[in-house]
């Protein structure tokens, strides 16, 4: 089946999305449906160095055809999350499961079924396009006819049919990264992880890959990819949020967003900064971030502040554009669930 | 498990031949390592330069520098007429030793008394130091033991008296001495001690540094198949450069192999087990090319020295000779030169092969112990 879908997706000229606002492209259906298998599973993974609990306590469910985001800053723990899941760090603690192979005891049998694109560059410089993937497609089993024809879809798969003979260390960053992608998935892999696909790579092949992303999950494939990006977590089934070690908080970007919703106000007003002074003075004010030429109140309660803040502005002499409620961003959510973490580690979300 | 372990070997000559530099080092290394040490380590010394200070000008004095002569361990470079001339030209280096034979000397041996001679030699360099001492005296001996002879003739005590000891000696193996029958083959066990610990150690630790041991440990391959694959290309490099040095050896220095190839190859093989798992060690514990070649330098030199490859071990103390045993390059020297000098089978090396199956079982299995196919 795999075969029929991977030649279909050959012939299927790439199509490219770089004027679609980032945030609109949605997957369509959540695949997060009961019936929907399950191919990785964590359950409460600890990995220290040393004093550092780099991963404390993290669990996390994917399924066939979800992509799941894993955010945070850096240090959060992401990376290490994902070399737990594939095996290359030994957990202090938890269990994995992928494609129904515990991580503990079948480790080799796991791996036949995971795709994994480390952060840095990790192919070899020295051979070639061909020569890396037909040495992973190798190494994972694959004999040579079988390498041979993977080896022609992918690259054409991923557009770098023409640099076959090219060394990998000669590529540019962004092909670089699609050549890893393709070497992760010279065995047809059910799970692939990401480790920051896109870091380095400029937004229009950053779209590029998303595109491909897209048409890896639509063959059933589930994902787990690490960003910084606010706008690449948006385009996830479901978001992880990570910070210190733990998942913070895991749902679905709109329904983090719901979280905040009706608390995050829009104030366009001049002078900047005089408005922010007279906002952060507002006992029901808790935060506010620069958005462009706007700022975002989150507030604990909009209705006294939208009551108030309008005459203590006029007050301080601040001319008032806007100020309305707006539908909150990820990055509000993110911002206001690391203050809360800051604040108090052990504390829940908001 | 054959397309793993093949797709790894063949991945890893490919690297090797995209890496000219490190290519031409490793071949052309062993032929340059044999020119210097061919020509330049030799232990044999001849024509050390003599100082000649004769105050007898004597016919008797004149036969006593003819024996000196006559013998190659020196050379007569000054005729010089005072012991300061002698401590100059020794400050300056320009002789070695100075023969000074008094003016009495002819008269001595006249009256039948004992004519004393005097020699002084330069003892910084106790390698030449000592070889001149001892020609010194035998020549001085022989002279005397022939002068006391005349005398006995002279005085007619029964025609040709006979020596009461007469030590006949016959050197095996290597009639003239030639250091570099000694040195040559020993070069085997030196370069590809050197070669394979540095070079495995690098190229295992070059995929840790360049982050794409992630990329392998995260396939199926498993950690005896990554090792295998890793270190086949430097056994084949590993022998290539022993053919090389031996046949190079036997072109340029004509050292001969009395032995059986076959069984020196054999062994060669058993050797490189040890150094593979050697560097295969160093890699578990180096998390840099940079840190591999500086452990792998830091076990090397102490390693060539207490091997016996330059001096031998009988001469050092007993502590550095207890720790020469834990150095299996020791017991691999013994093999190599008693295969190519003296011709020796299995029969006379039973020890060294049974140290060196130990070492390897030992060295091999601790490094895969420790070879971890993860990243913590």
């Amino acid at each position: 089946m795999h075969d029929a879908v991977a030649v279909w997706l050959a012939h299927r000229p790439i199509r490219f999305a770089v004027s679609r606002p980032p945030s609109v492209v949605f997957w369509g259906k959540a695949m997060n449906a009961p019936g929907t298998p399950i191919l990785i599973q964590a359950d409460d993974l600890h990995k220290a160095f040393g004093a550092t609990r780099a991963v404390d306590g993290v669990s996390l469910t994917v399924r066939a055809g979800e992509a799941f985001g894993l955010v945070g800053p850096d240090g959060a723990g992401k990376t290490t999350t994902l070399r737990l899941l594939v095996g290359a760090l030994q957990a202090d603690r938890g269990r994995v499961v992928v494609n129904g192979h515990d991580l503990a005891y079948q480790v080799d049998e796991a791996r036949a079924g995971i795709g994994y694109l480390a952060q840095r560059f990790s192919l070899y410089g020295d051979l070639t396009v061909a020569e890396n993937l037909r040495f992973f497609g190798q190494i994972r089993g694959l004999n040579d006819d079988a390498v041979a024809r993977r080896a022609r879809e992918l690259l054409d798969f991923v557009g770098l049919g023409s640099f076959e003979t090219r060394r990998a260390d000669r590529l540019s960053g962004g092909m670089k990264q699609k050549l890893g992608l393709a070497c992760a998935l010279i065995h047809e892999p059910r799970v692939l992880l990401l480790d920051e696909p896109t870091g380095g790579v400029d937004p229009v092949t950053r779209q590029d890959f998303w595109q491909l992303l897209i048409r890896v999950l639509g063959r059933g494939t589930a994902v787990i990819v690490t960003t910084p990006y606010m706008d690449e977590a948006a385009r996830c089934h479901r978001i992880g949020f990570m910070a210190g070690g733990q998942v913070l908080v895991e749902g679905a970007p709109r329904e983090l967003t719901q979280r905040l919703a009706g608390r995050i106000l829009e104030l366009g007003a001049e002078p900047r900064n005089r408005a922010r002074e007279v906002a952060r003075r507002d006992p029901e004010i808790v935060d506010v971030q620069t958005f462009g030429d706007r700022l975002h109140l989150r507030v604990s309660a909009a209705d006294g502040v939208l009551a108030r803040l309008p005459r203590a502005l006029a007050e301080a002499g601040v001319v008032v554009e806007r100020l309305r409620p707006v539908a909150p961003q990820l990055e509000d959510v993110f911002i206001a669930l690391l203050q809360e973490h800051q604040r108090s580690p052990e504390a829940g979300p908001a | 498990m054959i397309t793993r372990l093949w797709s790894l070997i063949r991945k890893e000559f490919i690297q090797i031949i995209r890496d000219p530099r490190t290519l031409a080092i490793t071949f052309v290394m062993p032929v340059v390592q044999m020119l210097l040490l061919g020509y330049s380590a030799t232990n044999d010394v001849r024509n050390v330069p003599l100082a000649v200070w004769d105050q007898s000008r004597s016919a008797e004095s004149r036969e006593l520098l003819a024996a000196y002569r006559a013998a190659d361990y020196f050379q007569i470079a000054y005729d010089v007429a005072g012991e300061t001339e002698i401590h100059d030209l020794i400050d300056s280096g320009a002789i070695r030793a100075a023969i000074i034979i008094p003016p009495d000397y002819a008269e001595a041996l006249a009256r039948g008394e004992a004519a004393e001679i005097a020699f002084v030699i330069d003892g910084s360099d106790p390698t030449i130091a000592g070889t001149a001492l001892s020609a010194a005296t035998l020549i001085g001996q022989a002279r005397s033991t022939a002068l006391t002879v005349e005398r006995l003739a002279a005085r007619g005590q029964g025609g040709a008296p006979r020596m009461a000891i007469d030590v006949r000696t016959q050197v095996l193996f290597n009639p003239d001495l030639i250091s570099a029958y000694y040195m040559v083959p020993a070069l085997v066990g030196l370069i590809l001690q050197f070669l394979t610990i540095v070079l495995t150690s690098g190229a295992i630790v070059r995929e840790r540094e360049r982050g794409t041991i992630e990329q392998l440990i995260v396939t199926p391959i498993r950690s005896w198949e990554l090792v295998v694959g890793k270190l086949t290309p430097y056994v084949f490099i590993a022998f290539f450069d022993s053919l090389e040095v031996l046949v190079v050896g036997k072109l340029l220095f004509d050292v001969p192999i009395n032995g059986s190839l076959l069984l020196l190859l054999s062994l060669t093989a058993l050797f490189l087990v040890t150094t593979l798992g050697l560097g295969l060690l160093i890699s578990t514990l180096a998390n840099t090319q940079q840190e591999a070649t500086i452990t792998s330098i830091f076990f090397n030199l102490p390693a060539i020295f207490l091997s016996g490859f330059f001096y031998p071990l009988a001469a050092m103390p007993p502590i550095l000779q207890w720790l020469s045993y834990l150095i299996p390059l020791r017991y691999f020297l013994v093999v190599v030169r008693g295969i190519t000098l003296k011709g020796v089978g299995l029969e006379s090396l039973w020890f060294e092969v049974a140290a060196l199956v130990v070492f390897s079982v030992v060295i091999m299995g601790s490094a895969a112990l420790r070879f971890r196919k993860r990243l913590d």
